[in-house]
């Protein structure tokens, strides 16, 4: 056989034209997003059992496995409870405030964790990312995956909990599936966009600790909202309205506490509006900020 | 740079019969390493880096793939071999399309499937859910998964030992995860496969079964690549080889010519 070291000699053509014409493509090409977006709905099949999958191994050397995840919402709540309801006695100002404590303790976790977690969905796959080709942003949808499904176990304890505290059931709780809708969308855009973030810089895992913490402290979780107003310059006050888990979180609110009605930061139609133009914004920006950077993920 | 001196657009194509599935032109890769805790890394260093905003001492470039190009054709199977660090490895991921090359560019007939010893699957699960993940992370439909699962764990052989495919793959000896691998890989038709250093692991009775898969897929139309140390399978399954040195291509020919220059050259 001849030296084929030089590209089809017969042909005389370059390799790039040689190439085009037997249709072949650049290796590793990013395709255009409306095609990205196709691609990554065909993978519907491997994030949805990754993610269970990931559920299944997170808890198994446990002994209590999977009750862990009633237990860890219920312990983080009873934690802020003795801290925030008995000993700094925030309960004196909010009706009922063990149920309005856990409505926000939980659904700020599931941001929380969605971030958190989303910073190391592509350092912690590597391996999968160096050894099959897929789109990358299956991971960290994968991810929030995962943390909905935690969620939906806490929605059960949280729905026992407002309850127990005596709270009546109103056709109102039906609100609590759109407003979940929305965060999770929130959710994904946000755990591509720290995904991203992760890929490059290894640091930002050091750092989340404090930013989280920042957050939650800013998310109106563990004190009567009616402080924001109260206790800071109206311009922070009206910028602080828009911090996406705080809107969240009193969406989940409004959904399930008749007692917290009067004490909203705002009204329900605007909170409405704010989270939808959170989740668009969100979802959208970080589905494009993420799809930006498809190539550059196998490099670590 | 052979191809610049030939004429463009030179007549027709001599249909030789041969359809290029890999085109590699004039390829140079460069990659950055964190070489870790080597010097330079104290705080004070550190923080004197980010007041001088200079970059940090500890990534340094490797230029590991220096100019390489050359067509690969339906059919066939090459083997890359070299010294340690010759590029080997860094030239199969630019052409799997995950290392980006710096100049030139690689083209490739349909997504290259890179396989591994090194690229691990998700370790804390079973090697069962293993072969599903992996092949749905392949593309294939979840009936078609749930048909050829079975099917993969019998060729691999984990089972052979006791019920291995039921406990995390952490628990398995890298020559039974390099299996498992390998055969989540291999169950899917690819037009290109590239495989490295796969076929060194496992035992004598798995190298026999894995170089009859490399075969059957040589066979279905694929173009196979295989990284290995080991000439003798090189000689056994491929019949043209590539030799790079210092991420330089240095030959390019038939299996026998190239691997007996390379051993003689030892």
């Amino acid at each position: 056989m001849a030296n084929t070291a030089v590209a089809d000699p017969e042909s005389g053509l370059t390799r790039a034209q040689l190439a085009q014409r037997y249709g072949l493509r650049v290796a590793g090409e990013r395709p255009a997003l409306g095609e990205y977006a196709r691609r990554l709905w065909a993978y519907r099949h491997f994030m949805t059992a990754y993610s269970r999958a990931k559920v299944a191994s997170s808890l198994s050397n446990t002994q209590l496995g999977q009750l862990w995840q009633v237990l860890t919402p219920l312990t983080n709540a009873a934690v802020y409870f003795l801290i925030f309801g008995l000993i700094l006695a925030q309960s004196r100002s909010v009706p009922n405030f063990i149920a309005y404590l856990c409505t926000g303790v939980f659904v700020f976790i599931f941001t929380q964790t969605a971030a958190t977690n989303g910073v190391s969905a592509i350092t912690g796959n590597l391996g999968l990312i160096r050894a099959l080709q897929f789109p990358r942003a299956a991971l960290p949808i994968t991810v929030t995956l995962v943390q909905l499904q935690q969620l939906l176990m806490s929605m059960v304890v949280l729905a026992a909990i407002v309850l127990i505290t005596g709270e009546p059931i109103t056709l109102r709780w039906v609100l609590i599936v759109p407003m979940l809708l929305l965060q999770t969308i929130f959710n994904v855009g946000l755990s591509m966009v720290m995904a991203r973030l992760g890929s490059k810089a290894a640091d930002l895992k050091q750092v989340m600790p404090f930013v989280m913490r920042t957050w939650l402290y800013a998310s109106g979780v563990l004190y009567p909202v009616a402080l924001i107003r109260e206790h800071l310059p109206s311009w922070a006050a009206n910028i602080l309205e828009w911090n996406p888990p705080l809107v969240f979180i009193e969406l989940a609110r409004y959904a399930l506490l008749e007692s917290h009605q009067a004490n909203l930061i705002s009204s329900p139609l605007k909170l409405w509006a704010m989270g939808l133009l959170w989740a668009i914004v969100m979802g959208v920006g970080g589905f494009v900020y993420f799809w930006r950077g498809e190539k550059e993920y196998g490099r670590g | 740079m052979a191809e610049q001196t030939l004429p463009l657009n030179a007549g027709p194509v001599v249909d030789s019969g041969r359809v290029p599935t890999v085109v590699v032109d004039d390829v140079h890769v460069i990659y950055r390493i964190h070489k870790g805790a080597s010097g330079g890394t104290t705080a004070v260093s550190a923080l004197k880096r980010i007041v001088s905003r200079t970059k940090a001492p500890n990534i340094r470039e490797v230029h590991a793939v220096k100019g390489v190009s050359f067509t690969a054709y339906e059919g066939e199977a090459i083997g890359l071999i070299g010294s340690n660090g010759s590029g080997k490895s860094t030239l199969l991921r630019a052409i799997a399309g995950l290392l980006p090359p710096a100049r030139g560019a690689v083209y490739t007939q349909g997504q290259p499937s890179l396989l591994g010893v090194n690229a691990a699957l998700l370790n804390d699960l079973s090697g069962e859910r293993n072969v599903v993940l992996g092949c749905l992370a392949m593309g294939m439909h979840p009936d078609e998964v749930k048909r050829i699962a079975p099917e993969i764990i019998e060729f691999s052989g984990i089972n052979e030992r006791g019920d291995f495919a039921s406990l995390p793959m952490r628990t398995y000896s890298s020559g039974m995860g390099a299996r498992l691998r390998f055969a989540i890989s291999s169950a899917k038709k690819h037009d290109v496969l590239l495989i490295d250093e796969a076929l060194a692991t496992g035992d004598r009775k798995f190298r026999v079964r894995s170089e009859q898969r490399v075969r059957e897929l040589r066979d279905s139309a694929g173009t196979v690549f295989l990284v290995s140390h080991s000439i003798g399978s090189i000689r056994d399954t491929c019949e043209r080889t590539i030799w790079l040195e210092s991420g330089v291509l240095k030959m390019d020919g038939p299996t026998k010519e190239v691997c007996d220059a390379y051993e003689n050259q030892k």
